[in-house]
């Protein structure tokens, strides 16, 4: 038996995040991600990781992101000369989602920003940090100081029951609106919290000094409801809720147009454009893309992992998955990946080809379960 | 007690009389965690020795499944196609993989004994 999938061991030196030991001593199997030695499953496995996160609630360590500071009052109005999305209309505590773009239009990360008092909060993918903070090193305006926070750690708190155990340490926290943010004390620590995540339900991240972070996790392990949950449910979970996965599913090669994130274009950016890649991006936006990333679920069991190609009904090539496999909570195969624009729509017939053979599938609506953001 | 034989690659092997029953240790079940989708090969099929016969896919990845004999696919275990949890639930009885008329009954002594795979397993990282 050998291994042909993802997920396999990196060979460089692994760094370690704050919760390491953590990881250990709840029995989690460790892999390479991004440069850091990190929890892929504990001894419930993924799906019932998976499946207690959308029942109950997740903590995941994410310390293996990139936090950046950006201060100054300048601060939006600069950095919207890198990313698409409108920063200025961006209100104290809260936050957006959106996309560094190179002079074509590609996507050079995903990351999210928040508005606190003193300027801005970015979070961004592990494997990109360093690069990241060259970029904006290199092309923010003078007058906005970059401070790297590498070292705080992440966690996030994520499912049903994810609101109301973080309320009892920080009361109100349950109210807060999905995409805000809000600085608060858990367990002693000082914190910074926003409602948000990364698996289509509710929940919360919380950024936290490196020696508060073994503190707190244990303090919110401790409730009831609450289960450690490693990188492989976080990865299934993402998927099913059509969440991408940054050098998967989007790239440098793939524009915010292609890779259906033309809502994260605010309507004053879409009317001035002076992002990266603006003409590229706006004449996509107003004529439509070549191709288009779209859901596709095997009608068989046979997932379709990344790199599977995609042929329409007569067996020509029309595209390759991104990402793929088993959604537990879908209970089938699901996949996502980019197609012909004029295989896109959603209940077209297509086929993936497995293992050299063409296996039906069809274009299918993302996500592939209903989201629970918490809407008030 | 019919003896078991191993691969390296962590296949078991039973002989009932002339015919193998084979399927992945209980080691690799739990190396590969949720087992989601199983592929067998059509009954009829001749594999070879070291050649792909099956797959087996974890909600992690796709791994191969080497025949550990040479022969003639005589018979495949539907029950682990239909319900794949169940390789995880019982790799070394209900959740075998399919049955092979052996070409060469003596390829089995190339293969590990029980003894020799667990001091195979307990030097894996």
């Amino acid at each position: 038996m050998s291994q042909t999938g993802s997920l396999s061991p990196d060979a460089a030196p692994l760094r370690r995040t704050p919760l390491y030991d953590l990881h250990h001593a709840r029995g989690a199997r460790m892999v390479g991600f991004a440069g850091y030695e990190m929890p892929v499953q504990y001894p419930p496995g993924i799906i019932a990781e998976h499946l207690h996160t959308r029942a109950q609630a997740g903590l995941f360590d994410v310390s293996h992101m990139g936090q950046i500071r950006l201060h100054g009052a300048a601060a939006a109005g600069a950095l919207e000369a890198l990313v698409p999305g409108d920063l200025q209309a961006l209100a104290p505590q809260r936050m957006r989602y959106t996309l560094l773009l190179n002079d074509s239009g590609g996507i050079l990360d995903d990351l999210m920003v928040t508005r606190l008092e003193d300027g801005l909060m970015l979070v961004v993918n592990a494997a990109r940090k360093e690069a990241d903070l060259a970029h904006l090193q290199a092309h923010l305006d003078r007058a906005v100081t970059i401070e790297p926070r590498f070292e705080r750690a992440l966690l996030a708190l994520q499912g049903p029951a994810a609101a109301a155990v973080l309320a009892r340490f920080a009361a109100g926290v349950d109210r807060m609106p999905f995409m805000s943010a809000t600085e608060l004390s858990i367990a002693g620590a000082s914190c910074v919290v926003t409602r948000s995540g990364y698996t289509g339900e509710d929940g919360f991240e919380i950024s936290l000094a490196a020696d508060h972070a073994v503190g707190v996790a244990e303090r919110l392990l401790g409730e009831p409801e609450v289960a450690p949950i490693g990188l492989g449910a976080r990865d299934t979970l993402r998927l099913e809720a059509g969440l991408c996965l940054y050098g998967h599913d989007i790239d440098e090669t793939t524009t915010p147009i292609e890779a259906g994130l033309a809502w994260t274009i605010g309507k004053r950016r879409r009317a001035e454009g002076g992002f990266p890649g603006a003409a590229t991006v706006l004449r996509q936006l107003a004529d439509g893309p070549a191709r288009k990333r779209v859901g596709i679920r095997p009608d068989g069991r046979a997932p379709a992992r990344e790199g599977t190609p995609v042929v329409d009904a007569a067996g020509n090539p029309i595209g390759q998955v991104t990402s793929g496999g088993f959604g537990p909570s879908v209970g089938a195969p699901i996949a996502m990946g980019y197609v012909d624009a004029a295989h896109s729509a959603e209940g077209i017939a297509l086929a993936v080809v497995v293992r050299d053979v063409e296996r039906p599938a069809h274009v299918a609506r993302l996500p592939f379960v209903p989201t629970h953001y918490y809407r008030g | 007690m019919p003896s078991l034989r191993f691969t390296k690659d962590h296949e078991w092997v039973r002989q009932e009389g002339d015919v193998a029953v084979i399927g992945i240790t209980d080691y690799a079940q739990s190396q590969l965690g949720d087992v989601v989708y199983v592929e067998l090969p059509e009954p009829g099929r001749h594999v070879e020795q070291g050649k792909e016969a099956a797959v087996v896919e974890s909600a992690k990845a796709a791994s191969e499944v080497y025949s550990p004999v040479t022969g003639e696919v005589v018979a495949v275990n539907d029950d682990i196609v239909a319900d794949p949890a169940k390789v995880n639930a019982d790799a070394m009885g209900e959740g075998w993989f399919i049955k092979i008329r052996l070409d060469d009954p003596k390829q089995l002594d190339g293969l590990m004994d029980e003894t020799a795979y667990q001091a195979f397993v307990a030097e894996q990282p």
